[in-house]
């Protein structure tokens, strides 16, 4: 029974490792979700055969928690919609997380009859340690998803004050100093660890509330690393090696992931965990005067149909507004008529690092078209035209020349190299990351205001009219 | 500080498959395009509900009268299970939109 239970746990390591493989390359993408999901279904029902010392089994009431999360896991993901689907990871990490609180506190109860005198034996310093810090990571992970969860959904403002960073430091040091304690001077009384679970889950909300809208794609991914985590603490806990090596490989792959995205802003990973950063700070600089040129839907359906070369930027606002159908009909149009459509995707364009690559997959865009970086600003010094859809910061060129504004030498696509810039936009707010954008009033640029879906119907309309 | 010597000397396969992990996510991460990486923290995050198997655990090692025990490790094997379907349902939702063509 033991050699069966540990060959499966061995199969569903290798399909989970397997799984994650064929996640990062396109082709395989989807099998490799496949291969990873029934490595998780044989890790269940291993779990769930596992000869046990102790305990009732209580398999009905497992079974019966299975179904409800299943069900509710499966209606929660087909109801989404594409632009929500950055805020449902966020969420669905954010109840991992409490899972990993749930079977901590747990634990640390069941300390407490020792601790209490009620049980015979010690409670080891290690394994102790490692349920507090599960608890500790777990909660952290929990409401921080919950609160990246309502900032993404705009349920929940940016809310700062000068010393936030400071705040959380102090916050974060008062835990572990609780949690030390804790571990070498542990009593029979409950109250210290419900007071550390509070402070946690407090450190959860204090830690994500200050970090801007812009950085929010950060955070997720590092909370994802967090739950990781906590599952691999888990995982010590129980002595389950499946759960160690998978919360490993979530949370060392959300690390590296994290990492990637904040050398893409240009922005310390350190400077984004203590937080206080990337909100509303106006650059400093006096613009003198600006003058914004408006475009009319004819005279840019013009400018784009006579163009050799059409480079679109897609932003959050495309999202938002679904105009990538309507944005590949354009497309459509433009290409018949020879000109070269390409699509320049930022690595933090939209709300989560290759969102727009998913939203342009929906509309069929191929492959080819989208080019990253790299690629796109050196196309761009031979565009006609750019086409800025709903995107704002990735395209700021304060980024590159003025060193008071926040975003300064967070890699940008330069398109100001292009011969000429459209920027389709509702207003004129700022970006997501309320940061002025100075591009707006450049002399290369006009804008065509309204929504962008509606806009973009408008230019294929104008383009058909011209035959 | 015993207690760390003595786990470094009594569990070297844990050290050595700690490490290799480790090593491992970051080898399948760095080497992945752009397009992937929302589908691919998805999946992570999916995977990350391996947590469920604690509960799982937890709420098997517990006694029948245990309603502390039970009631918790009910709630946290539903919060695993939302995040584990949840999780591959959405990743797989998003990667059916590359699959189309």
């Amino acid at each position: 029974m033991e050699a069966l239970i540990n060959s499966l746990y061995l199969i569903s390591v290798v399909l989970l490792i397997v799984g994650l493989r064929r996640l990062s390359s396109p082709a395989t993408a989807r099998s490799g979700n496949l291969v990873a999901a029934g490595g998780m279904g044989i890790a269940i029902l291993a779990s769930l055969i596992t000869p046990l010392e102790q305990g009732d089994n209580n398999y009905l009431i497992i079974l019966i928690a299975l179904v409800i999360g299943t069900l509710i896991g499966l209606v929660m993901s087909n109801r989404v919609a594409m632009t929500a689907m950055p805020e449902l990871v966020s969420l669905f990490n954010g109840l991992g997380g409490a899972c990993a609180v749930a079977i901590s506190m747990i634990e640390l109860y069941q300390y407490q009859s020792v601790f209490a005198g009620q049980e015979e034996g010690v409670v080891n310093l290690g394994k102790h340690a490692t349920t507090q810090l599960a608890m500790l990571i777990g909660g952290i992970a929990f409401t921080g998803s919950l609160i990246a969860y309502g900032k993404l959904a705009g349920k929940i403002k940016d809310w700062r004050f000068s010393y936030t960073g400071f705040l959380n430091i102090g916050l974060l040091l008062i835990i572990i100093g609780f949690i030390a304690y804790r571990l070498f001077l542990p009593d029979a009384s409950f109250v210290l660890p419900a007071i550390i679970l509070l402070l946690a889950l407090g450190y959860g909300v204090t830690f994500v509330m200050p970090i801007g809208g812009a950085d929010m794609p950060v955070v997720i991914s590092l909370l994802n690393a967090f739950t990781g985590v906590a599952a691999a603490l888990a995982g010590i806990i129980y002595d389950n090696q499946l759960m160690l090596i998978g919360g490993i490989l979530v949370g060392s792959s959300g690390t590296i992931l994290t990492v990637l995205m904040c050398n893409a802003m240009n922005r310390s990973l350190l400077n984004v965990i203590i937080g206080g950063f990337g909100g509303s700070v106006a650059s400093g600089r006096d613009e003198g005067e600006r003058v914004v040129k408006e475009a009319s839907s004819n005279d840019v359906a013009i400018m784009l149909r006579y163009s050799s070369t059409v480079v679109v930027v897609p932003g959050y606002g495309m999202a938002v507004a679904q105009a990538q159908k309507v944005c590949k009909e354009l497309d459509n149009l433009l290409s018949v008529n020879g000109v070269n459509v390409y699509y320049a995707i930022h690595p933090v364009a939209g709300r989560m690092p290759g969102h727009m690559n998913v939203l342009l997959a929906e509309a069929d865009v191929p492959y080819p078209k989208l080019l990253d970086l790299d690629d796109a600003n050196e196309l761009l010094k031979e565009t006609d035209v750019t086409l800025v859809v709903g995107a704002n910061d990735v395209v700021n060129p304060a980024a590159l020349d003025d060193p008071s504004s926040p975003i300064y030498g967070m890699p940008i696509l330069e398109i100001l190299k292009s011969k000429n810039v459209i920027v389709l936009k509702r207003s004129m707010s700022a970006g997501y990351s309320g940061i002025e954008n100075p591009l707006f009033f450049h002399e290369k640029t006009k804008m065509l205001f309204g929504d962008a879906k509606g806009s973009i119907q408008s230019l294929v309309d104008e383009v058909k009219q011209m035959g | 500080m015993n207690e760390i010597l003595a786990f470094i000397q009594n569990s070297p396969m844990t050290l050595y498959m700690l490490v290799m992990a480790i090593y491992l996510g970051f080898e399948l991460i760095s080497k992945v395009p752009t397009v992937l990486h929302t589908p691919l923290m998805s999946g992570a995050n999916a995977i990350s509900g391996v947590v469920i198997i604690g509960a799982i655990l937890l709420v098997r090692q517990s006694a029948s009268d245990d309603y502390l025990s039970l009631g918790l490790g009910f709630l946290g094997i539903i919060l695993g299970m939302i995040n584990v379907v949840g999780g591959h349902a959405v990743t797989n939702r998003m990667l059916e939109m590359f699959k189309k063509k």
